[in-house]
This record gives C-alpha cells, sequence and structure tokens, in this order.
C-alpha cells in the first residue's frame, strides 16, 4: 500500500484530477479558468489528491468539488466554511479547500466567513467573483457594483457592494489575494501561495459571468486590472494593503495584498491536538482511570 | 416504607447565595446514601427576581421535586411572603428577624426566626444569613456539627484558613441557636451506607458523549443546554475533546458536520430557537449520509419563550425539522441516567445507519439534578461504528469504482474517510447518482433519483427492529394508564404511587423513542389498557397527537401544563381524578405558587 501511495504522488498529474464529470458550466464561464488553476496549483504544490478535501456551498462556481479528482464536500448554500472548519480540526492532516461564490461566501456566508477569518483557521479559499447571482438567473449579489441592473434590481441597485479584500484583512485572514480568471499563471501563483500558506487564505477571484453581468466583463477587468508587483507593492505593508484593496474604478490592482506569517492557525493553538494525531483517526473510549474521576467530581 | 422524605426550599433573589447552601446539603444528603431531588425554578436575571431551590431527599428513590416542602428558608421579604401561605403543619421555616417578617401562619407552623446580628455581629455580608439557616438545619435533622464542619473546609478552602474559620463559626452560632430555639424533627438521617453521585442531567448527557467517544464538541450559548457545553471545555484538555464555541447554531451544525464527516464522532447540544437554526444542515447530514448527534434541551416557546422555564414544546419540531423526508432517530431520555446511556446507544445507531440523530431533553431533565448510583455510570460502552472505510486513516486495497451511495437492500452504503487512498468521492445536499455525482442540475433522472431517495429511507427499517419496545410499569389491568414521554417519568410514576395511596390502580407507559416509533407495539399495549390519559408539558398535545398520526389511536384524556413550571405530582393526582369522574377530558393544572 505504502509503496503504492508513492507512486502515485510522484506520478500526480493535471489529468489526474479529472472529476467524474464534465463541468456544465456556461461556455466562456471564468469558472473553468479557476479550476484549471486550482488543478495546476495542486499539482505544483505537490499535495496528494486523496489528502485533499474540496468543500463549496451552493451556487454555479459551488459545482466544482464534482468536477475535481479529490475527496470533496458539497454542502449547503453559505456553510461550506463553518464544514471546513470542522473538517480542518477534526483532521489537519488534510489540505481543506472551499470554494464557492460570492453569493454563498459573502452573502449568506457572512458570518462564517468572517469568523473564520478571526480564528485564522487553515484553509485556503477560493471566491469566484463574479457579481451576480447566476444559478438563480441573474439578481443582485453582495459584490455588484452601485447602479447595476439586475433582476431584482431592474431600476439599478442604490446599495454599496462590500469590498472583500479590506475586510478579510481586517477580520484577521492572514493571507488575502485577488485573482482573475483572465491571469491563469498569476492564479495558479495566488492559489498555489494560498495552499502553501498555513492559515486562513482568501483567493477572491474575479472570474465573470458571460451570461448575467455584462458590466464587469472578462474584458472589462482586462482593461483595468493591474498586478500589484507591478505597483511595488509589499504584502507585509498593512496600510499598503488597505489602501490598494480600496481601489476601484480605472486600476484595480491583483495579485498578494497582504501576508503574515507570524499568525499560528487555530490548529496550531488548539492544546487539545498537542499530540496524538488527528481526532478523526484517535481511538474512542475513556480510560478508566479517567472515568473514575469524572464520578468522583459527582460524589 | 419511606423512613424520611425531606423537602427543603431556599429561596430569594438572583445573587443571594442560594446554590451553596443547596450543594452543602445535597452533599450531604448522598454522602449518606440518601436518594436527592433538586429543582431549581430560576428566571433570566443576574441580579434579582425570585430564585427557588427545592431539594428532596429521602432513603428511598426521589422521583419528582414533590407537593409539599418541610422545610422553608425565605432569604428575603419577597420569598416569605410567597411561600409562608402553602407551608403545611409539621413544617418549619427559617429565618433572619432582622429583615424578614413573617405573615399569617397556618397552625403547626414552626417558625424559627434567628437574628445575624445576635448571632454574628462582627460579621458583614448578605451571605452570614443562608450559613446560620443551613447550620440550623442541620441540627433540627440531627446531623452532627463535625459533618458540616468538614465541608465547609472544602467548601472554603480557596478562601483561605481565615474564611474557613469565620464561616465555621457562624454556622456553630447557628447550629447551638437552633438546638436551644428550635424544635428538631422527629427524624434522624439514616446512612444506607452507600455514597451516591448527585448530577444534572446536562452533565449526563456530556458523559454520556464522552463515554461514546464523542471527539468534537461545538455549540451556541443557549440556556437551558450551555451545562453540555460547560461540562466539555472543562474536561476538553482532560479527555481529547475538540470544543468550539461558535458564531452561531447555522455554524454549530455545519462544523459539527465537518468533523464527523473526516470521522469524528460529533455532537452539539442547543434549545428550541437554536434547533430552529440547524434543521436545514439536519436535513444536510442525511442527505450526505453523514452521522451527527443534536440535543434540543426544550424550553417554552415559542421564539424566545420564556428561557429559563421547562416545556416539551418542541416535538413537533423535532419531527418535521427541515425540508423534505429524510431519515432521522430521535430519543426523548426519562431520566437522569438515561442521559447517560442513551447517547452512546444513538451513536452507535446514527453511525451504522448514516444519518443525524436528535435527542429530545427540557429544561427539567437537563438543569434537575438527581443522585445516582455511581455503578449506573458505565464508561465502558459498546462502540459500533458501522462500515467505515479509513478510521485509521487508511484503507483496503481500491476494488474498482468506489460509489458511497451505492444502493444496497439495506440502504446502508459503504462509507469512506476524507484521506483514504483510492476511495476518493464527493458527498453532496444535491440529490445525486450512486457515486456522488450531481443529479440534481442537469438531466435531472427521475428513476435514479426515486432509487437514490428509497436508499436513504430504507435505512429506517432496519433501525426499528434495534430499539427496545416500551414496556408497561405497574399492574396490567389498571383503572387508568398515564401516557407520557420523556421527562415526565418521575412525576407520573411518584403520582402513580399517591393514586395506590387514594385506591386509584394506574400504571406508565413511558415512551423513549419518538422515532422511529413502535406503534404496533404502542397500540397493543394502549389497545388492553382501560383509560388512557396523555400527560404532557405543552399546550396542544403534540404527543398525543403525534401517537394518533402513527396509530390513529385516540386517548381517553389529557393532562397538559404549559405554565413553564413542571408537573407537580398532585397535579396529575387531582388530573386523574377529574377525568375519572368525567369532568372533563383535559385537565391543564398551573403552578399553586409564583416562582
Amino acid at each position: 500500500m505504502a509503496t503504492m501511495v508513492q507512486t502515485e504522488r510522484v506520478k500526480v498529474t493535471v489529468k489526474d484530477l479529472k472529476g467524474k464529470v464534465d463541468p456544465d458550466w456556461c461556455p466562456g464561464c471564468g469558472d473553468f479558468g479557476v479550476l484549471a488553476a486550482l488543478k495546476q496549483a495542486i499539482v505544483e504544490a505537490g499535495l496528494e489528491p486523496h489528502k485533499v478535501l474540496t468543500i463549496s456551498g451552493i451556487g454555479c462556481s459551488s459545482n466544482l468539488p464534482g468536477y475535481l479528482n479529490t475527496y470533496g464536500m458539497h454542502t449547503l448554500h453559505g456553510r461550506a466554511l463553518a464544514v471546513a472548519t470542522g473538517a480542518q480540526l477534526a483532521n489537519h492532516d488534510l489540505k481543506i479547500v472551499v470554494t464557492g461564490g460570492d453569493g454563498d461566501g459573502y452573502g449568506i456566508g457572512g458570518n462564517h466567513f468572517v469568523h473564520a477569518m478571526r480564528r485564522n483557521v487553515d484553509l485556503t479559499y477560493i471566491v469566484m467573483n463574479n457579481q451576480i447571482y447566476g444559478l438563480t438567473t441573474g439578481q443582485l449579489s453582495p459584490t455588484s457594483i452601485k447602479g447595476m441592473n439586475t433582476k431584482s434590481t431592474p431600476f439599478g441597485s442604490v446599495e454599496n457592494p462590500i469590498n472583500p479584500i479590506p475586510l478579510a484583512i481586517a477580520a484577521g485572514a492572514s493571507y488575502v489575494a485577488r485573482g482573475f480568471t483572465g491571469q491563469q499563471r498569476q492564479l495558479v501563483e495566488l492559489i498555489k501561495g494560498g495552499l502553501q500558506h498555513r492559515g486562513f487564505a482568501l483567493i477572491d477571484t474575479f472570474s465573470p459571468c458571460v451570461t448575467y453581468n455584462h458590466d464587469n466583463t472578462h474584458e472589462f477587468f482586462k482593461q483595468r486590472t493591474r498586478k500589484l508587483e507591478e505597483m511595488g507593492h509589499d504584502p507585509t505593508d498593512l496600510h499598503g494593503a488597505l489602501e490598494k484593496g480600496w481601489l476601484w474604478g480605472e486600476v484595480i490592482p491583483i495579485g498578494l495584498f497582504w501576508r503574515r506569517q507570524d499568525l499560528p492557525a487555530l490548529d496550531q493553538l488548539e492544546p487539545v491536538l498537542g499530540e496524538g494525531g488527528p481526532l478523526a483517526h484517535r481511538p474512542l473510549g475513556v480510560a478508566s482511570d479517567i472515568a473514575q474521576a469524572l464520578i468522583k467530581e459527582l460524589m | 416504607m419511606r423512613r424520611v422524605d425531606l423537602t427543603i426550599g431556599i429561596g430569594g433573589a438572583a445573587g443571594q447565595g442560594i446554590a451553596t447552601p443547596g450543594d452543602i446539603l445535597a452533599r450531604i444528603f448522598v454522602r449518606r446514601g440518601l436518594h436527592v431531588n433538586a429543582y431549581n425554578a430560576y428566571q433570566s436575571i443576574i441580579r434579582g427576581g425570585h430564585i427557588f431551590l427545592t431539594l428532596r431527599t429521602s432513603d428511598q428513590p426521589v422521583l419528582s421535586q414533590g407537593d409539599k416542602i418541610d422545610v422553608l428558608v425565605p432569604l428575603n421579604q419577597d420569598t416569605m411572603d410567597r411561600h409562608l401561605r402553602l407551608m403545611r403543619p409539621g413544617s418549619a421555616v427559617l429565618f433572619n428577624s432582622d429583615t424578614i417578617k413573617p405573615g399569617v401562619v397556618a397552625d403547626g407552623v414552626q417558625l424559627c426566626p434567628f437574628s445575624v446580628k445576635a448571632l454574628a455581629p462582627a460579621i458583614r455580608g448578605d451571605l452570614v444569613q443562608n450559613t446560620i439557616a443551613l447550620a440550623a438545619i442541620l441540627r433540627m435533622i440531627k446531623v452532627e456539627f463535625k459533618i458540616l464542619e468538614e465541608i465547609l473546609a472544602i467548601q472554603f478552602r480557596r478562601r483561605g484558613a481565615a474564611a474557613v474559620a469565620e464561616n465555621t463559626g457562624v454556622a456553630r452560632a447557628g447550629y447551638d441557636c437552633a438546638a436551644t430555639h428550635f424544635t428538631e424533627f422527629s427524624f434522624s438521617l439514616p446512612d444506607m451506607g452507600k455514597r451516591l453521585a448527585f448530577f444534572e442531567g446536562n452533565q449526563a448527557l456530556a458523559m454520556g458523549g464522552a463515554a461514546a467517544g464523542v471527539r468534537f464538541y461545538c455549540a451556541y450559548p443557549m440556556s437551558p443546554a450551555s451545562g453540555v457545553l460547560h461540562w466539555m471545555s472543562r474536561h476538553a484538555r482532560q479527555l481529547g475533546i475538540m470544543v468550539r464555541q461558535v458564531e452561531d447554531e447555522i455554524g454549530v451544525i455545519n462544523m459539527a458536520i465537518g468533523a464527523a464527516h473526516t470521522g469524528c464522532r460529533a455532537m452539539c447540544a442547543t434549545s428550541g430557537g437554536g434547533f430552529a437554526l440547524m434543521t436545514e444542515a439536519l436535513g444536510a447530514a442525511a442527505m450526505m449520509e453523514i452521522p451527527v448527534v443534536c440535543i434540543n434541551v426544550q424550553r417554552a416557546g415559542p421564539a424566545t419563550g420564556v428561557p429559563t422555564k421547562t416545556e416539551q414544546g418542541d416535538l413537533w419540531q423535532v419531527l418535521g425539522a427541515g425540508q423534505g423526508d429524510y431519515p432521522r432517530i430521535i430519543v426523548a431520555p426519562t431520566n437522569i441516567v438515561d442521559c447517560f446511556k442513551l447517547v452512546p446507544t444513538l451513536f452507535n445507531l446514527v453511525d451504522k445507519f448514516q444519518c443525524p440523530g436528535i435527542i429530545l431533553s427540557d429544561l427539567l431533565l437537563s438543569e434537575g439534578r438527581s443522585s445516582i448510583d455511581p455503578a449506573e455510570l458505565d464508561f465502558k460502552v459498546p462502540i459500533d461504528r458501522g462500515d467505515v472505510i479509513g478510521l485509521n486513516g487508511d484503507g483496503p486495497p481500491v476494488n474498482g469504482h468506489f460509489k458511497r451511495y451505492l444502493v444496497t437492500e439495506s440502504g446502508i452504503s459503504p462509507r469512506a474517510l476524507p484521506g483514504t487512498p483510492g476511495f476518493s468521492h464527493v458527498v453532496a445536499t444535491d440529490e445525486h447518482d450512486e457515486d456522488g455525482v450531481l443529479i440534481s442540475d442537469e438531466f435531472t433522472d427521475p428513476h435514479k433519483r426515486q432509487a437514490i431517495h428509497e436508499k436513504r429511507m430504507r435505512k429506517m427499517d432496519g433501525v426499528l427492529p434495534l430499539l427496545p419496545s416500551p414496556e408497561l410499569h405497574g399492574a396490567a389491568g389498571a383503572q387508568v394508564t398515564l401516557l407520557g414521554w420523556g421527562s415526565t417519568e418521575g412525576v407520573i410514576r411518584e403520582a402513580i404511587q399517591q393514586l395506590a395511596e387514594a385506591n386509584v390502580a394506574a400504571n406508565n407507559l413511558q415512551i423513549r423513542w419518538l422515532v422511529p416509533l413502535h406503534a404496533e407495539a404502542i397500540l397493543s399495549i394502549l389497545s388492553k389498557c382501560r383509560k388512557v390519559i396523555v400527560v404532557e408539558n405543552n399546550y396542544s398535545g403534540q404527543f398525543a397527537r403525534y401517537l394518533r398520526s402513527e396509530t390513529g389511536f385516540a386517548a381517553d384524556g389529557h393532562i397538559r401544563k404549559y405554565d413553564g413550571e413542571p408537573f407537580m405530582p398532585h397535579h396529575l393526582v387531582d388530573g386523574v381524578n377529574a377525568i375519572l369522574a368525567g369532568s372533563t377530558k383535559l385537565y391543564v393544572p398551573v403552578h399553586e405558587i409564583q416562582v
């Protein structure tokens, strides 16, 4: 068995990561690019597919685990991060990738998003941000720009969108990046960096919706995105990260905004995980001396 | 016959230190092997209000808080005013006469005033009256002073020798005051020769979880379920249990599901409001076929309701929790030992059948305390994880294409844990095929949907034969059968004893396993009963309606209480008498006192 695993490890290719079925996304959807980049990043990071657990919520992009040959969980709308937190703490030998959309993560899942970041759970969270609800056929999302016409805002939205980058930095995420499916090589690097980071990594990714979002198109981002490394940004500079994160308009920065490596991940801080390996593999039962002590407390 | 049946009521405002004398008395009683039942009536307030602890002890098992108070300790005027009128001949009332005045009192009630100023002139603080009253009670029931002295030494150890000496001095003064001025009770406390344990239902549920091998516990604070979280947190490191306080109950159940999916036994607890938030994810656990246990400690609803009061009002909530049909196992423990023992049993079932399990407790059971024989707390319980591949991080050689949701006759499919080489698959909350591929979105397939839905639901057929059938308690052919579920077992059985003394023969059928329900066995028992009265702590007769929907059986009468307080035995006795007399089919008592 051991040698078989060894062999498998050496040979992992992007092909091996192909799931049981092909994606049913619309032709031209940005999510194809995210899936390709994720596979490439897993290969380059040298991860064994059976040790990767990909967890998603609900939405077009949340169908991703089914297209990837790792372990996967396709959970409820907005709940992927909560499920992932439980899974990571229960088996910290797994590399847990969370995927989903902007509605799933920043809307219905907003509470878990903030708390997973403040806990600095060791997760790689890729948000395919298309600024629209696609699977429900085109309503406003938390990242839809002000003034946007959608099925639920036919006269234009009056609300301000969420900006996930400064939010994530403020909430305590220790790796905060933004990618664009039009910049594949950079996206692979950003995801790989997230996989290799110990702590909560957010990779917010512009993944344009070709069907329902006619404002923030591939062309829109191609014209405006600028790589942070070309802007001379230092990802350890907090103020710079927040400042760049705020930018939205003619220049929209993409790349690694913020990374801190001095912050232990939650599982590293939890004394129960100190020794004995992953909880999931520990034997059950209470030793008789401990059982006696527990009963004695009641006497 | 009972040699001793003593009930002590201690009341005051929140913050007046009612718990400590209660704990000391309980400890003294259980160390002598006496049985104890304690119920604390309280409100959602940190300071003020009216808290009333009822502590009952006997040489025989104590099934409920009983009907009477033998010793009343009002720590403020309010408690005196509320409770004095209910005191009966032979009882005693101990109070600080510096601040509290008695009102009109029945003949034969012994007023026992003491002056804190006179007995402990040098000592300040509101808690002095508690210690004096405690010592005086012990003198009146002929407990030697040295026993109190020992316990005070333990109780105040952390505060130093001076505190121990001070409290012992105050206690001595109270003890001597009682010897001189108060009439002692006719009985003495026997020593039964075997110490008992004393704990609350929430502790029992938590310890049951530990015995079952729970490795992941998470919760959001909510009365009256927080006791489980507190016990788990205190013992987390000792037992190697990951305990997390989560941002909300939606997060709680989903986190537990994530942990359970990797192979941990995972549990969480909440009350009805939190449970409402969890319902969608319980269906998700059933859909993904992940075993998880959730405890709902019911309190008086709806909405925020009465957070510190008891009710059995969530039965239909758990029966219908979440959208769609899905397999679930629901059990309502009937006493504190049951709380401990049912958790491992339920975990074995949910592991075997890969579905969620729900424990339906309530405030009375979870926060009520009871003495038990420590031998009942056997941590060496059978563990059955069911058909799981990769529990130790490895699996058998891969035999072809792994189908996580293989359609089988039993409905149970092999389960592989993430991390196991060769068994990669996706579990999904969307409807899926045998191999986990979604059939919900593209090319939905009615035949596949039907087959996989039937496979999941079929698992329930296997559960029922593994559950014990309910049994009639007491003589068959009795005049009346009291049918209850969950926490009402104790008070029903005590009411039956009282009815027997009045020559009314009654028996009890108490239902523990609610889903799946032994409908045929229950119907067979009930069809032989002469008159069936359903007893439950809710407004609409939730269990009576459930029973009717499952069996077609309609009960002859109903006793229901929904004022927030639990039944007292006389409520049931009065109800049975009223229903037998034909004056009503529905008897609804209300608590005689405001607590």
